[in-house]
C-alpha cells in the first residue's frame, strides 16, 4: 500500500515536472530586497534602492536573462519587521532570492528565515561576524565585508605609518566595541584613551574637551549616520581639524558628505571602495548613477549593484534554472561578473576576499564641493578574521 | 584632572543646559497652563531647524534664516494650536499623547517629503566661526558662546515677561487656576494660542541654534525631547524658574558625568570595571537624578501650584 502510494506520488511529481517544462521558458525571476526606507537611516536605503534600479536598467530588466521583478521591503530598522518581510516575500511573493539588509541585527534575524526556506540570501551591507564564522551557511552570500575589516585596514595603515599613539572613540554598543577590536587587531601602538559615548548622542563637546586635554597624536572614531555628522562638525568647530588628524570608519561617506561639505575636508576613512576607484565597472556605475539621480553614489549602493550583478551571473550560469538551488550556489561561488571593485573572489565563507584603501575627503568641483579620494592601498586580498571558524570548504 | 578642564566642562554643561532650557520653557508652560502633554514639541524644534536652513539657502543670509526659523515656528505653533490642540483640552492625557505622537510622524514625513531623507547642510557666517581663547589657555568655539548668551538672554526676557507684564500675570494666573481666569472675563482661548505659539517659537529657536552643531534630519527632535521631559519633571511642571534651574542642573550633571565619572570611578574600583561602568552610569545619571528628585519632592524643585 505504501509502496503504491509512493509510486503514485512519484508519478504525479514527474507529470508536474513534464508540464512545468515549457512553462519554465517564460518564467519570471523574483528578488526580494530588504532595506530601510523610513526614519533617519532611510537615506542609506535610498542609495541602495537607486543602485538596484540602475543595475536592473543596465541588465535591461532581465536579470540572468529572465524577466525580473524586485519587491522592496522597508525593515524600519527592526529585526522583527525584517523577519515578517522575508516571510511574506518567500510565501506570498514566492521570491527566488532575498537580498539587501543594512543592519547586522536585522540580518542575524532574517538570514535563518531565508536559508531555512531553502532560498539564497545575498547580503549587500550587514557584515555580522557570526555569519562569516561559526554560523556560515552555503545559501548565504555577501557582496560587502565583515564589520571589522574596515577598522582592521585603518589599524594596519596607522601601524605601517608609525602613528605612535591614538585616541579612540565609539558609541557604547556592540558594533562600537567590534570596530575597536578590529582596529586593535592590526594597530599595536599606544592607545591614549578609549571613550565610549551614549548611542545616538548629539553633543560631543564634553568629550572633545577631554580629548584636547590629552593632546593625542591622532584620533580614531566610529560614528555612523547622524552621530558622525554631529561629531565631525563639532570637532571642526572646536578648532581641532588642523591640530589632530582624525581617522574614521563608517563615519564620512557619500550619504553624509552633502551635510558636512567643507567640514569633512581632511578626514581619513578606510574602505574597500570609493567612487574614484579606477575600475571599468565602477566607473560605468558611478557615471550612470550620477547622470540618472544627480548625486554621488556610496559604497552602500555599489555593494547593492554588485548584489544584483552577482545574482545575474549565477542565473545565467544555470541557464535560467531557478529550481536547482545547488547549481545556483555553485555558480554564485564562481562570482563570474564584473564587480565594481575589479576582480571578485569569494572566500570559503562566502565573504569576498578584497582590497581595502585609505581614503581622504578632499575639495572637489562637484555639487557638495567635497569628494572622497583614494590615498593608498591598505590591504591586498584581505580575508576576514572569522573564516577559519566556518566549516564550509 | 585640572581645574582649567573642570571649568571648561562646566561651561559645556551650562551651554547644553541653556539649550535644554529653550525647549523646556515652552513645554513646561504648555503642560502647566493648558494641562496638555505635547510630544510634538520636538517636531517644532525640528521645524525651526529646517526653516532656518531653508531661509539661509533662499536668501543667502544667515540672519534671514534665523528670522524665518523663529517666525515660521511661531506661526506653525499657533496654527497647530488652533487646528489640533483646541479639541484636545477637554480630553484625557492618553488622547493628547496619541494625537501629538501622530503629529511627530506627520512632521517627520513632511520634512522628508520636502527636503529629502538625508541630513541638510548648514553653515555659519564667518563672524560666528572660529574660537576664542579662554583664560585657562584652551580654545572654545565662538558659536557655543553665542548659544550660551542667547539662552541666558531669553531666560532674562522670559523672567521679565512672566513677572513684570500683564501677559505674564495672566500666564501665572492661568497656571494657578484656569477656570477662575476664564470666569474673570479673560479670553483664555487667545491666551492659549499665544502661549503655545511662543512655546513653539522657543523650541524653533533651540532648533535653529542646534542646526549648525547637530545633524538636521527627520526625527532630530525626538533625540532631545526625552532630556527635556526630564528637565521639566525635575524643575516642576509649569514653572519657568524650575525649567531654567532644572535645565542647568541636567546640562551640568550630564556633561560632568560624561567627562569625569569614568576617571573618578577608576580611582575607586579597577580601571577595567570603570571602563564598563563609567559610560553606562554616565548615560543613566540624569534619570537617577530625576528619580531622586521625584522621591524627595514629587512635584519638582519649583512647584507652580
Amino acid at each position: 500500500m505504501r509502496a503504491s502510494f509512493r509510486t503514485l506520488f512519484a508519478g504525479a511529481v514527474a507529470a508536474a515536472f513534464a508540464f512545468a517544462g515549457p512553462a519554465a521558458a517564460q518564467q519570471k525571476l523574483k528578488i526580494g530586497f530588504i532595506t530601510t526606507l523610513s526614519g533617519p537611516p532611510a537615506i542609506i536605503g535610498k542609495h541602495m534602492k537607486d543602485s538596484v534600479e540602475l543595475a536592473l536598467e543596465h541588465l535591461n530588466h532581465k536579470v540572468g536573462g529572465l524577466d525580473t521583478e524586485v519587491i522592496y521591503g522597508d525593515d524600519q530598522f527592526k529585526p522583527e519587521v525584517g523577519v515578517q518581510l522575508a516571510e511574506e516575500m518567500l510565501k506570498k511573493n514566492q521570491v527566488d532570492f532575498v537580498a539587501g539588509v543594512i543592519w547586522s541585527n536585522v540580518m542575524l534575524a532574517v538570514e535563518p528565515v531565508v536559508t531555512g526556506a531553502g532560498k539564497i540570501m545575498v547580503g549587500t551591507n550587514a557584515g555580522a561576524s557570526p555569519l562569516a564564522g561559526s554560523q556560515c551557511n552555503e545559501l548565504f552570500f555577501t557582496t560587502s565585508w565583515n564589520n571589522d575589516e574596515s577598522p582592521e585596514a585603518l589599524g594596519k595603515y596607522l601601524q605601517d605609518k608609525g602613528v605612535g599613539e591614538l585616541y579612540v572613540m565609539a558609541p557604547n554598543y556592540q558594533a562600537g566595541k567590534d570596530m575597536v577590536a578590529g582596529l586593535k587587531r592590526f594597530y599595536k601602538g599606544k592607545i591614549v584613551d578609549e571613550v565610549y559615548t551614549k548611542f545616538q548622542q548629539q553633543d560631543y563637546q564634553a568629550e572633545i574637551s577631554q580629548l584636547r586635554s590629552k593632546n593625542p597624536k591622532a584620533v580614531f572614531v566610529f560614528y555612523p549616520g547622524g552621530m558622525g555628522i554631529q561629531f565631525v562638525k563639532q570637532y571642526v568647530q572646536a578648532g581641532l581639524r588642523d591640530q589632530i588628524p582624525l581617522y574614521s570608519v563608517f563615519t564620512v561617506d557619500e550619504t553624509t558628505l552633502p551635510a558636512l561639505r567643507e567640514a569633512a575636508v581632511g578626514q581619513y576613512e578606510a574602505r574597500f571602495w570609493s567612487p574614484d576607484l579606477d575600475v571599468p565597472a565602477s566607473k560605468r556605475y558611478v557615471a550612470d548613477f550620477e547622470k540618472k539621480y544627480g548625486y554621488t553614489p556610496s559604497y552602500y549602493g555599489a555593494q547593492s549593484y554588485d548584489g544584483i550583478m552577482l545574482i545575474d551571473s549565477a542565473v545565467r550560469g544555470t541557464k535560467g534554472n531557478l529550481k536547482d538551488v545547488k547549481a545556483l550556489v555553485r555558480e554564485m561561488r564562481k562570482a563570474n561578473f564584473d564587480s565594481i571593485r575589479g576582480r571578485f573572489k569569494f572566500n570559503v565563507n562566502h565573504v569576498p576576499i578584497q582590497d581595502f584603501y585609505l581614503l581622504q575627503a578632499v575639495k572637489a568641483d562637484n555639487k557638495d564641493g567635497v569628494a572622497m579620494k583614494i590615498v593608498e592601498k591598505a590591504f591586498e586580498n584581505h580575508k576576514d578574521a572569522y573564516y577559519q571558524q566556518c566549516k564550509m570548504k | 584632572m585640572t581645574w582649567a578642564l573642570v571649568f571648561e566642562q562646566l561651561l559645556n554643561g551650562l551651554q547644553y543646559g541653556v539649550m535644554l532650557f529653550l525647549m523646556a520653557a515652552g513645554l513646561t508652560l504648555v503642560l502647566g497652563i493648558m494641562n496638555l502633554v505635547n510630544l510634538a514639541h520636538g517636531a517644532l524644534y525640528m521645524v525651526g531647524a529646517y526653516l532656518a536652513v531653508a531661509g539661509t539657502q533662499w536668501t543667502g543670509s544667515y540672519l534671514a534664516g534665523v528670522a524665518l526659523g523663529f517666525a515660521g515656528t511661531l506661526l506653525v505653533g499657533m496654527a497647530l494650536e488652533v487646528i489640533t490642540m483646541r479639541p484636545l483640552y477637554g480630553r484625557d492625557h492618553l488622547d493628547q499623547v496619541l494625537v501629538t505622537f501622530g503629529l511627530i510622524l506627520f512632521f517627520n514625513e513632511l520634512v522628508a517629503i520636502i527636503w529629502g531623507r538625508g541630513s541638510l547642510y548648514t553653515s555659519l557666517p564667518s563672524w560666528l566661526q572660529g574660537h576664542i581663547d579662554l583664560f585657562t589657555g584652551s580654545r572654545y568655539p565662538v558659536y557655543r558662546m553665542v548659544v550660551l548668551a542667547v539662552g541666558l538672554a531669553v531666560a532674562v526676557l522670559l523672567w521679565y515677561v512672566v513677572t513684570r507684564t500683564r501677559l505674564g500675570m495672566l500666564i501665572r494666573a492661568g497656571a494657578a487656576n484656569r477656570t477662575m481666569v476664564a470666569a474673570l472675563g479673560v479670553n483664555i482661548r487667545l491666551l492659549y494660542t499665544v502661549v503655545f505659539g511662543f512655546g513653539a517659537a522657543l523650541a524653533g529657536l533651540a532648533g535653529l541654534m542646534a542646526g549648525p552643531i547637530y545633524a538636521v534630519q527627520p526625527g532630530m527632535g525626538e533625540l532631545i525631547l526625552i532630556q527635556v521631559f526630564v528637565v521639566i519633571v525635575i524643575g516642576g511642571i509649569g514653572s519657568i524658574r524650575g525649567a531654567l534651574v532644572g535645565a542647568i542642573i541636567v546640562g551640568v550633571v550630564d556633561t560632568l558625568g560624561r567627562a569625569f565619572l569614568r576617571p573618578v570611578l577608576a580611582t575607586a574600583i579597577s580601571a577595567t570595571a570603570a571602563d564598563a561602568a563609567g559610560p553606562a552610569l554616565a548615560s543613566m545619571l540624569i534619570y537617577l537624578l530625576m528619580a531622586v528628585v521625584l522621591a524627595l519632592k514629587p512635584a519638582g524643585l519649583f512647584q507652580s501650584r
